[in-house]
């Protein structure tokens, strides 16, 4: 992998309502060299939205776009943080290798251990609704749903 | 006409060398390999006792309780743990809860796929865990019972029996899971997603208990077991037993076939071997961790649990259109070694294949019983019945 050329992070984005009825994300291509791809968006005017955002391009120019979008008030979270595996409660049957689309989550073969690769995930949070035993965590209010 | 064999062992014997620290224990995976190298006679010479494991869903599967009584007496007819319903249509103070019961105000699949999140199944863990649950129950009032409601929280330690009864646990073989039809469904078997693009398994494979004593030789009623890390019992044929099922030539059920009945205290039980279940759309269950000793009484034994992956055959089954509509066909067998290697094919289309037995937790509870026996823990018991299986 050449670093600078094929740099390529996804992030979770949170978008204050007073931001969320301008255009940002469209000038990650415009004004800096990056290419994005986005995974998952809700935003609504006036409403405090969400994206989640593949971004391409140059390592330099990806700090420096994402810089642009903390200036315009939008709250950058890298996705490793968004999906989490409570490491205790895995029981790693593998049912969540069904879901998982990017292959984050996958089977070791040797051991038969269920391998959860951060980089690789998407955050789309599939995986937080087919464990059998919750230990796919998409944020803390996941979880207290689950207490009776 | 009894068979006769080179090697004779008796379970009496089996236990004094268990006693003196002597008998030989492995699991069941390592039996393939010493009985593939060695031959059955060999490896009924030198092996005692083999262990086997299994930790999959299991919905029938629940606990029997006592509550006591606290003056005035009280005969519960409606009883709720966490406001999971029990069922009460027992003696004065006894109720039944099962794993697939949810919480009274669940949503169900009235937003589908529903979550399922809280059931008989966590409460039966939370109860292990050593957790405080709410006990809730109503009764119509009598003489000897005039006590109408009861409200209060209790643990493991205030219910005078807890008993782990499960009507059907270790299915002897199952069926491989896959949906031909447009959308994605969910099922028992997880979420299936349309035009077969996942195909799901359960049971543990060579671990698993049934596959290494396919006819049922030396589990009957009687015999002590690892369930859900204390011990625990057979105690017969499981609901839905199939004694003459379609074999093939080493004696593996082609299909689901046998199964046990299963009792055992929960106290001493650990939660990490016993799990509430949460599958979308489908319902609440749980998994039982569970641990069947087979002792090797001869070179027939051996040879059974001998059995390897490659050995045991599953069915591939539509459960788009077929298995609600009560259609038996299977679309084809695969071996569990192709479920293992992540993918199968099936009338020419490649699909990747997904567990849903823990192998890790499978193995881990077929060592601990291992080393249980090892230490002289756990003595081998006689059956005291036979279960059939021809």
């Amino acid at each position: 992998m050449t670093e600078n050329k094929n740099f390529n992070k996804i992030v979770h984005l949170s978008f204050p309502p007073t931001v969320s009825g301008r255009p940002v994300i469209c000038n990650l291509g415009k004004l800096y060299n990056l290419s994005f791809n986005i995974l998952k968006a809700d935003i609504n005017p006036r409403h405090e939205g969400s994206m989640t955002l593949e971004i391409m391009g140059p390592e330099e120019e990806f700090h420096k776009g994402l810089n642009y979008i903390k200036e315009n008030g939008i709250k950058v979270i890298p996705v490793t943080q968004k999906i989490s595996r409570d490491e205790e409660s895995c029981m790693h049957c593998g049912m969540c290798l069904a879901m998982c689309p990017t292959g984050a989550l996958s089977l070791d073969m040797d051991t038969r251990k269920v391998l959860f690769e951060l980089d690789k995930c998407t955050a789309c949070g599939m995986c937080t609704k087919v464990c059998p035993v919750n230990a796919m965590e998409n944020d803390p209010q996941e979880k207290e749903n689950r207490t009776t | 006409m009894a068979k006769t064999f080179e090697v004779n062992k008796t379970i009496k014997e089996i236990n004094e060398r268990i006693k003196n620290g002597k008998a030989v224990v492995v699991n069941a995976e390592e039996m393939v390999e010493i009985v593939r190298s060695k031959g059955k006679v060999e490896a009924a010479k030198e092996i005692d006792v083999v262990t086997t494991g299994t930790f999959s869903p299991m919905c029938s599967s629940g606990l029997l309780f006592n509550i006591g009584q606290e003056p005035p007496t009280m005969k519960t007819s409606e009883v709720w743990l966490n406001n999971v319903p029990c069922y009460a249509g027992i003696a004065a103070a006894d109720s039944y809860i099962g794993v697939t019961e949810p919480a009274e105000d669940d949503p169900l699949n009235k937003v589908y796929p529903g979550r399922f999140a809280y059931g008989g199944g966590h409460v039966i863990e939370d109860l292990i865990a050593g957790k405080t649950v709410r006990l809730k129950a109503k009764a119509y009032g009598t003489d000897c019972y005039p006590r109408k409601e009861i409200e209060k929280d209790i643990t493991l330690k205030d219910l005078p029996n807890a008993i782990m009864l499960n009507p059907r646990n270790c299915y002897q073989n199952y069926n491989c899971a896959v949906n031909m039809t447009s959308r994605t469904i969910y099922t028992y078997m997880g979420p299936l997603k349309a035009n077969q693009r996942n195909a799901n398994y359960a049971t543990a494979g060579q671990l698993s208990p049934l596959f290494n004593d396919p006819y049922l030789k030396t589990i009957g009623l009687g015999t002590r077991i690892f369930l859900a890390g204390a011990k625990g019992y057979v105690i017969g044929a499981g609901t839905q037993h199939v004694k003459n099922p379609a074999r093939n030539e080493r004696g593996i059920p082609l299909g689901g076939s046998g199964t046990l009945m299963i009792k055992g205290n929960l106290e001493g039980m650990d939660p990490r071997y016993f799990r509430g279940l949460s599958f979308q759309g489908y319902g609440c269950t749980a998994s039982v961790g569970i641990g069947i000793p087979i002792p090797i009484l001869n070179e027939e034994m051996a040879w059974f649990t001998g059995v390897s992956d490659a050995d045991i055959q599953m069915p591939v089954k539509d459960y788009g259109y077929d298995y609600p509509n009560g259609i038996g066909r299977a679309l084809a067998h695969v071996t569990f070694e192709e479920l293992k290697s992540g993918e199968i094919t099936v009338n020419g289309k490649v699909i990747p294949t997904v567990p849903m037995t823990s192998h890790v937790m499978s193995l881990e509870i077929a060592d601990k019983l291992k080393s249980w026996i090892q230490k002289g823990d756990f003595l081998l018991t006689e059956p005291v019945e036979e279960i059939e299986s021809t």
